[in-house]
């Protein structure tokens, strides 16, 4: 009987198209607007992110997230290192200033100053240039999506030259750190000519990064770290958390995606309950035949069910195919959506609620099918 | 002869208060097997909720409706569908035939329904269909029909699966005279057995002299029922 119940569904190409239209419409606004809502707040904590060496961040007590920090004096970097457990420590300065190009481009950037000696913070991804040119004077790495933003049309180039704040900077190497929420260029530098390129007075020192000796966690070096020195130590990860739910709980970022998220289920649930509404309502003399003829009613609901079913899987599958290439093109570096993903665990979300969508959407008509008097087949 | 219906003071009414329709008001009627019933009679005297409730589609209020032994009003609800299934072919004035289906297909569900497997209900719908003049138009779709062929599919299914009783309403109401002539020749030569009762509902004089017996009915009563002794072959 299965097949008899897909038959019936296939049979009406216009109906069948507007219930799995239905489906992947909602499927894709959830998922692309549920990958766009993790990316972006992915990215509120990618400079955490990026920094894989370091699984400790020392700051100020006072500190909410990343991109508001009281710098700590410079004393309390040597503090750090003396606590037990902590393998290096090393300082990072961390502040956004006005870079402009020689030809007159404005723009702002996110400016990194790293350790000088090491220079951990320095993104793994070096697409043009070496590391260890940063020693040379005036030198500075960008990163990919900031070069073309700042040279647009222009292959990626060593050697231009910008300024940061009315001071003269040479590219030595082109970067590829993953997009920042507060600024389009990312500018790395030694620590020390960071600092003098943007004094910001007395007290530079923005963050201490740190590593847990071998054979210890992070959270209890930082624990540890808090209890000697009265900073603020988190371990990256926690950092990290901590960030994206400042950003999840004081912007209107996620009411907005929700809405359009909600909106897409909603819609979904509208379009695939209204058209399957009409689908059975249109039938409802051949479901009536099949109950005459003996059908029970437990195996037309299988019929049912069955049908939506099969809409759900493959409006599932459209939509989720199309918000798969969505981010697959849509997001190659260096475009702006670079690093946003479908995140699996949306997808399977996805999943659940079109499931749910479905079997809501079918509710009235399941009822409909169930409480049909078989007699009506008789009737003209 | 056996009696493969049989229907004592039988009441069905619909609504209530003052819009309550009494549609059978107290029907007794007894139907031979081996035998082609018609039930005629003018326009809302009641034939359809007869036959609906006669094929267990619909409850009388009061009375007993006893179909090859079998008490309706006695049986738990759900065998009812599988009773209905098991034993009643249908062949409905609109046909009623699964659009999306080829005729072999739309021939066959009553043996899927029952749970036969796919190859053997269509090897036996195409017998029925071959034997009922449609061997070329098996694969086709209904709307691919004219309504004589369609009303003949509809035929092949109702008795694909063997039922011992057959109910038409109004079985050629929607085709011409010699379509509904020719329908109702097939349906006597295939249905007409020993232990099976066909009964069918219309007002079309002309198929009459096919019937052995008409039970005339009018106001939600059985008036009279006539033998006719030499039923057209
Ligand atoms: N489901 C129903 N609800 C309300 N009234 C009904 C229903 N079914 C039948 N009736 C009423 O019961 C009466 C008998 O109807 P029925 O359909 O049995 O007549 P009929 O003899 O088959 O008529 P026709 O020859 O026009 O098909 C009519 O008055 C009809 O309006
Ligand atoms: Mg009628």
């Amino acid at each position: 009987m299965a097949v008899v119940a897909l038959r019936m569904l296939f049979g009406d190409r216009a109906k069948y198209f507007g219930l799995v239209l239905g489906v992947a419409f909602a499927t894709l606004l959830v998922t692309q607007q549920g990958g766009m809502f993790v990316g972006l707040m992915t990215r509120t904590a990618s400079v955490i992110a990026d920094i894989q060496e370091a699984d400790i961040w020392v700051m100020d007590p006072q500190a909410k997230y990343i991109d508001t920090v009281r710098a700590l004096r410079a004393t309390e970097l040597p503090r750090v290192r003396g606590v037990e457990g902590v393998a290096w420590a090393v300082p990072l300065f961390k502040t956004s200033a006005p870079v402009k190009t020689l030809d007159g481009r404005i723009d702002n950037a996110l400016v990194l100053g790293v350790d000088d000696a090491s220079l951990i913070g320095l993104p793994r991804q070096i697409l043009l240039g070496r590391p260890e040119d940063l020693w040379r004077p005036d030198a500075i790495a960008i990163d990919q999506a900031g070069f073309i933003r700042l040279w647009p049309g222009e292959k990626l180039q060593l050697g231009r030259e910008l300024e940061l704040n009315d001071h003269r900077a040479v590219i030595v190497a082109i970067t590829q750190a993953s997009a920042a929420f507060s600024a389009n260029i990312i500018i790395h530098a030694p620590f020390t000519r960071a600092v003098t390129f943007l004094p910001q007075g007395r007290d530079t020192l923005s963050f201490v990064l740190a590593r847990a000796a071998p054979g210890r966690s992070a959270a209890s070096v930082a624990q540890a770290i808090s209890r000697q020195t009265g900073l603020q130590a988190l371990s990256a990860a926690d950092f990290r958390w901590k960030t994206i739910s400042f950003y999840l709980a004081n912007t209107g970022i996620p009411i907005s995606f929700g809405l359009v998220i909600v909106l897409g289920v909603f819609v979904g649930i509208a379009v695939v309950g209204l058209t399957f509404n009409t689908f059975v309502a249109e039938n409802i003399r051949q479901y009536g035949a099949l109950k005459a003829m003996g059908l029970s009613d437990l195996r037309l609901t299988g019929l049912v069910l069955l049908q939506g079913a099969v809409v759900g899987l493959v409006g599932y599958g459209l939509g989720l195919g199309i918000a798969a290439l969505f981010f697959n093109f849509a997001t190659q570096p260096p475009g702006a959506l670079r690093g946003f993903n479908l995140p699996w665990w949306i997808a399977a979300g996805d999943a659940v609620v079109t499931g749910l969508i479905v079997l809501l959407a079918m509710f009235a008509s399941l009822r409909r099918v169930l409480v049909l008097d078989p007699a009506i087949v008789f009737r003209g | 002869m056996s009696l493969a219906v049989t229907c004592r003071d039988v009441v069905k009414g619909f609504g209530s208060g003052d819009a309550r329709v009494m549609a059978l008001r107290g029907v007794t009627l007894d139907v031979r097997a081996g035998e082609m019933t018609l039930l005629v009679g003018p326009s809302g005297c009641g034939k359809t909720t007869l036959i609906s409730a006669i094929a267990a589609m619909l409850t009388p209020d009061s009375g007993d409706i006893t179909v090859f032994g079998e008490n309706l009003r006695k049986m738990p609800r759900r065998k009812v569908t599988a009773f209905r299934g098991g034993t009643v072919g249908f062949v409905f004035q609109q046909y009623n035939l699964l659009p999306a289906l080829t005729c072999v297909e739309n021939a066959s569900i009553p043996l899927r329904v029952l749970g036969r497997p796919a190859g053997e209900a269509n090897r036996r719908a195409t017998e029925l269909l071959d034997r009922l003049g449609l061997a070329e138009h098996r694969h086709r779709f209904p709307a691919e029909l004219s309504g004589g062929q369609q009303q003949r599919v509809a035929i092949a299914r109702a008795l694909v699966h063997d039922p011992r009783l057959v109910v038409c309403d109004e079985p050629t109401a929607s085709l011409d005279a010699a379509n509904g002539q020719a329908a109702m020749a097939l349906l006597r030569e295939l249905a007409i057995k020993p232990g099976r009762a066909v009964i069918v509902v219309t007002h079309d004089e002309r198929i009459f002299r096919f019937a052995d017996r008409i039970a005339h009915m009018a106001d939600g009563h059985i008036e009279t029922v006539s033998d006719l002794e030499a039923a057209a072959a």
